[in-house]
């Protein structure tokens, strides 16, 4: 199953989840991709003004891992703590249209050719839909770091925009899955300990209840979107079925109904062509906006973590501090790590707050946007349901 | 032919018989042309039967045997009194009055057929023969039995002169009647060609024969070939709607009456009264006419109840009596049928030639009406008057075949398209107010079914009845008994659903039972409409009184678990294994090819009903999703901070309520309108091939009693070798009863081929007309939630545009 994505598509569906100012000193897309059985080759191609990049224009072929290990490298450097670190882009997930083309070949004798027919068209289209998405997700986290004013300056981002030779990124081992697993349950159990400790800043105080709060409802608002598009997926498929049967029908049928059908036939494959789109832009414009976001909370969260972990050191530097002074040992070192702690959790709040404020205007500017498109979106597809109909109706009434 | 020995002889006719019959014709021609009078019928009536009654009584146990000479001799007299009629009165006046007495003619010939089968297989081995060559053909009997009726003339003409005579008179008397319609017709409209083609041989046959006085044998082969071109070309009248009705009607009724020869004069109160109706209602009353007649059939052993009956409007076991006998092997019917159905119709067009045509069908109604007035009365008392007109007979049956038959051959589909439009009645039904009526298990369904209509056949012109459930289904079981079996297709009601019905006892108000008593009761609205749109069903007795009568007996039997509702999945069992031993070699590409394309419709519109209701399944399953969607985003809305972000969460979530009720809506609509439609469909097929597997069935009976009749013969054959002549009688006899047997059952079989046919052919037009309206309501409703849809999200736009 090898399908290539052509620039005018893209073009066409990309999302704007996030709002990018586009800054022209360092543009980045994703003209081409590939896919292979399970992996997907992307072309990230580059162009730049900048004078740490060698040429000014270059393409370089990088797969699902490599962003992954970009997104792991920044996450992991100390220095960028105070910032939300862009989400990574989820895995490429062909599963469900392929289970789904195994159940439609195992159909196939239940339907007719032509049935079956449009069912593959279907499903090759939500397959192409599912690696658009794909490719959309991952020039999107690239196009955030690069319109970054300090993860643009990584040299790891640099080197992955870059280096044209294969990154061969080591895939994780068995061992550093687990390791993985385990600092994350470490973390889990990190927040809950920490959370335990004073909020010294209402701003994060109050950030870190929103967050949490919103975390959850939007999760819940991505699981129903998921569901409803999914639903009107299964209506459009309804369609298709109920079409053809109609046309067989109508090819067995001798009388005046003949036209009727003929025409009722045509009217819900036409029906079904926008019904489907009403769903895949629903899901376009709706679940792929709030899955975003949902992975963009969840980076905004970890900074409060990084950041309420760096309060948590502080408040502990300061008991050691207390501690050194009380026995008069290893004072200035206590006092000096004491210092180190407070600078770097001023730096966090200072930073994490300048991320948050921008991330919250980020959000609802994207909102906006995709709402607005959504609206319109479903305002089109319901007049030109509405011609259809209409159309239909007079036909029918005409003779 | 159990009603052949009982028939009575026929006498010599005298004088004074003649007289009346003169003095009835004279009465009939002026009411001939379009009102019919009642009165006229009365006064007719009255003097004939007071004199008839004291003739007719001494000679009806007469035995058959007699029934042989007496015929032929009569043949000769009677047709020489119209002629005489025709000279005296003006050129027109004689033509239609004239063609009254050959109304009686043919009203007589019902027995003249009988009579002459009986006579001839008697007596003349001879004739016995042709008829056997004639059973190669399967509908060559008819023209046999012709044959042989003119054979009988022919034998009378070797021993009476006068006969002879009388015979060519006769038929230039038929001659002269035939000739002025179809001439009329000719001159004014091309366009019934048919029918001039129709009376075309007839006329040949009729002058050939008055050309020809002395030789008979060439008369009798002029009225066979035609004849036999006709039945071998077309299988016989899917056309003439109007005739369709009354033969019905003839078929038990002379049968019937002959059975009843007694008939006082009390019974025939009854039926006088009876025909004030016919009259009044102009457009088709035939088969209401009929089926009051045969109540009055049924009632003559017992006449006060005859009478009672006629008040009531119903018996409904005085129906099923009669219209059982339509099965009792009947060649007399046959014979009946075909002459009074055409007859008729050339009274109308002759008569009635300065009418147009669109009042034909009309007439043809009334006239018919006429006919089986007279034709009731005077058969089974004018004994003598019978025989009297046995000689026109002779000539009658040939016309009305030629007629009958040459129809259907020449009638397009076009014509009959045309009588459909004709098919629309000014009646409307609607169905409202289900009402819950007891409690627990005991409880049920009453509808209310308002009737608003202009036709004259009902007593006002609005009127409301309640009925429950087990009242359709009730009338169904009635209409499905006695229009089943002739190929009707009869609209079937929905199924009972226990499981819904118990919902709706247990008296939860959930709305899941509001929708099921809703969905039957629109099924049920649409299932009556489809009733009263049936042209024949509409004229049912029992449609009527399900409509008018306020208190109905409860229908039994159709409790779906009851011993009844066992017996009839037993039958339906037996049915479906005796289907599939049937092996019918199809003689009529047609109906296989229908058969098909019923069959697989059948099966795509299961297919497609399946697949509307898994859309309704998964347009409810998308309301439901989007509800919990709509719910979730007004959460996020309530936790977004941004103020004019929340706004529009919460505005986006308002949408998406609305979203769900539209396509709650949708989803109920789709229901409604599209997957009720095919499930009516559905069913509707099932009749359709109901209607198919009644013509197997008529077409089976024939082919067993043509097999039957084959072992009479060879029994006959053997008996005949080993020379044992008191058997060979009783052999014989049993040949004769098998033949009509056979012919019976062959035109029963043509008939519902015929029936089946049509009803078809109406099916399918009804089906494209519905299908359309329903699919355009479906589509509107559709139409109407995308406009709604885009109302809503016209108005989120704004406030997505806000968000700052």
């Amino acid at each position: 199953m090898t399908s290539a994505l052509d620039e005018s598509d893209k073009e066409k569906t990309r999302s704007v989840s996030v709002d990018l100012n586009n800054d022209a000193s360092l543009l980045i897309d994703i003209p081409d991709a590939l896919c292979e059985r399970d992996k997907v080759k992307f072309t990230v191609h580059t162009k730049t003004t900048l004078s740490a990049f060698q040429k000014p224009e270059f393409s370089v072929p990088r797969q699902h891992e490599d962003f992954i290990w970009l997104h792991d490298t920044l996450v992991e450097t100390e220095d960028y703590a105070g910032l939300i670190i862009p989400p990574a882009p989820p895995k490429p997930d062909f599963e469900s249209p392929r289970e789904k083309m195994h159940k439609l070949g195992e159909g196939e004798a239940t339907m007719t050719k032509e049935e079956y027919n449009k069912m593959k068209q279907e499903l090759e289209a939500e397959y192409l839909a599912v690696f658009k998405k794909t490719v959309q997700v991952h020039e999107i986290f690239l196009q955030r770091l690069s319109s970054h004013a300090i993860l643009s300056k990584d040299r790891n981002f640099q080197i992955f925009l870059e280096y044209d030779q294969d990154l061969s990124v080591r895939r994780k081992n068995a061992k550093e899955m687990f390791g993985g697993f385990f600092k994350n349950m470490v973390k889990t159990a990190d927040e809950v300990i920490i959370s335990g400790i004073k909020e010294v800043d209402d701003f994060f105080e109050q950030e870190k209840t929103f967050l949490l709060d919103y975390y959850s409802k939007i999760k819940d608002s991505t699981a129903k979107a998921e569901k409803m598009t999914r639903s009107h997926k299964n209506v459009a498929d309804d369609y298709i079925h109920i079409s053809a049967t109609l046309n067989t029908l109508s090819a067995d049928d001798s009388t005046a109904l003949k036209k009727h059908l003929d025409k009722l036939s045509d009217l819900f494959e036409k029906l079904r062509k926008v019904e489907g789109r009403v769903a895949s832009d629903q899901e376009l414009k709706l679940t792929e906006l709030l899955r975003y976001y949902m992975r963009d909370i969840q980076a905004a969260k970890d900074l409060l973590y990084r950041r309420a972990r760096a309060l948590a050191d502080y408040e502990h530097s300061n008991k050691a501090l207390d501690k050194a002074r009380l026995k008069s040992k290893d004072v200035p070192q206590a006092e000096e790590h004491q210092q180190q702690c407070l600078q770097k959790f001023d730096k966090l709040s200072e930073s994490g707050k300048r991320e948050l404020t921008s991330f919250k205007g980020r959000r609802v500017v994207a909102f906006r946007k995709n709402l607005i498109e959504m609206a319109e979106l479903e305002i089109k597809h319901a007049k030109n349901n509405v011609t259809l109909l209409q159309g239909c109706i007079d036909l029918l009434k005409s003779n | 032919m159990a009603t052949s020995s009982e028939r009575s002889p026929p006498p010599f006719p005298d004088s004074e018989d003649q007289e009346l019959l003169e003095s009835e014709e004279v009465g009939a021609p002026d009411s001939d042309d379009d009102d019919e009078g009642e009165d006229l019928f009365v006064s007719a009536i009255n003097p004939e039967q007071l004199t008839k009654m004291d003739t007719t009584l001494p000679e009806i146990d007469q035995p058959s045997a007699i029934s042989a000479e007496p015929p032929s001799e009569a043949m000769g007299d009677p047709l020489v009194e119209p002629v005489s009629h025709t000279e005296d009165k003006p050129a027109s006046e004689a033509v239609s009055e004239s063609l009254d007495d050959f109304v009686d003619l043919t009203n007589n010939e019902t027995d003249a057929p009988g009579d002459a089968i009986t006579a001839e297989i008697a007596i003349t081995d001879a004739t016995k023969e042709t008829t056997e060559i004639a059973l190669d053909e399967p509908s060559d009997d008819f023209v046999d039995l012709l044959g042989n009726e003119t054979e009988v003339a022919r034998e009378e003409v070797v021993t009476e002169d006068v006969t002879v005579e009388a015979v060519p008179d006769s038929s230039e008397a038929v001659g002269s009647i035939t000739d002025p319609p179809s001439d009329d017709r000719t001159g004014s409209d091309a366009e019934q060609e048919v029918k001039e083609a129709s009376s075309c041989p007839i006329i040949d046959t009729s002058i050939d024969s008055s050309a020809s006085n002395t030789q008979q044998p060439p008369v009798s082969e002029k009225i066979a070939d035609p004849l036999v071109d006709l039945i071998s070309d077309a299988p016989p009248a899917d056309v003439k709607k109007p005739s369709q009705p009354l033969t019905d009607l003839f078929e038990d009724e002379p049968s019937d009456l002959f059975r009843e020869p007694q008939l006082t004069k009390s019974a025939k109160q009854p039926q006088k009264s009876l025909f004030d109706e016919p009259d009044e209602d102009i457009f088709g009353e035939p088969l209401g006419a009929t089926s009051k007649k045969t109540l009055n059939v049924a009632g003559v052993e017992q006449k006060e109840k005859n009478v009672t009956t006629k008040s009531g409007g119903s018996d409904v076991s005085g129906i099923g009596g009669p219209l059982n006998d339509n099965f009792h092997p009947e060649p007399t019917d046959i014979f009946t049928e075909e002459a009074v159905t055409t007859v008729p119709s050339v009274v109308s067009t002759s008569s009635v030639t300065s009418k147009t045509n669109g009042v034909h069908s009309e007439e043809e109604a009334d006239i018919f009406a006429e006919a089986t007035v007279e034709l009731s009365l005077d058969s089974p008392r004018n004994d003598r008057k019978k025989n009297v007109m046995t000689k026109p007979a002779a000539s009658a049956p040939s016309l009305s075949v030629a007629a009958s038959l040459s129809k259907p051959q020449s009638a397009t589909l076009e014509e009959l398209e045309e009588e459909e439009q004709e098919d629309k009645f000014d009646i409307n039904i609607s169905i409202t107010n289900p009402e819950k009526i007891g409690d627990g298990m005991n409880a049920y369904m009453a509808y209310k079914v308002s009737t608003q209509t202009t036709l004259p056949m009902f007593r006002s012109k609005a009127f409301t009845v309640r009925r429950r459930f087990s009242d359709f289904l009730g009338l169904y079981e009635k209409l499905s008994e006695k229009h089943g079996p002739n190929g009707y297709i009869v609209p079937p009601p929905p199924e009972k659903s226990i499981l819904g019905m118990t919902k709706v006892k247990v008296g939860k108000e959930d709305p899941s039972s509001a929708e099921f008593v809703e969905r039957r009761r629109a099924a049920l609205e649409r299932y009556l409409q489809r009733v009263v749109c049936h042209p024949s069903l509409l004229q049912d007795p029992d449609v009527r009184e399900f409509l008018e009568r306020d208190e109905l007996p409860r229908a039994v039997n159709t409790q779906a678990l009851s011993g009844a509702g066992f017996l009839k999945m037993i039958n339906k069992a037996t049915d479906a294994v005796s289907k599939m031993t049937i092996k019918m070699n199809e003689s009529d590409v047609w109906f296989e090819e229908k058969l098909q394309e019923v069959e697989s419709a059948d099966q795509q519109f299961r297919k497609i009903h399946g697949l509307v209701d898994s859309l309704v399944g998964h347009r409810k399953e998308l309301s439901l999703n989007t509800a919990g969607f709509a719910k979730s985003v007004a959460m996020l809305g309530s936790s977004e901070d941004n103020t004019a972000l929340s706004r529009a969460l919460s505005q986006l979530a308002e949408v998406e309520d609305k979203m769900e009720q539209l396509h709650q809506e949708q989803a109920s609509n789709d229901s409604f309108c599209f997957a009720e439609l095919l499930a009516d469909y559905i069913r509707l097929l099932g009749a359709v091939r109901g209607s198919f597997d009644q013509r197997m069935k008529a077409w089976q009976r024939w082919q067993d009693a043509q097999s039957m009749l084959q072992k009479k013969r060879e029994t006959e054959a053997k008996l005949l070798w080993a020379n044992k002549p008191d058997k060979l009688q009783l052999a014989k006899d049993e040949i004769t009863e098998w033949e009509a047997k056979v012919t019976q059952y062959e035109r029963d079989f043509d008939r519902v081929s015929a029936t089946v046919r049509k009803e078809v052919l109406r099916f399918e037009k009804e089906k494209a007309r519905d299908f359309k309206k329903q699919i355009i309501k479906y589509l509107e409703s559709m139409l109407q939630s995308q406009q709604q849809l885009i109302k809503y999200w016209e108005a989120f736009l704004p406030e997505a545009k806000a968000i700052a």
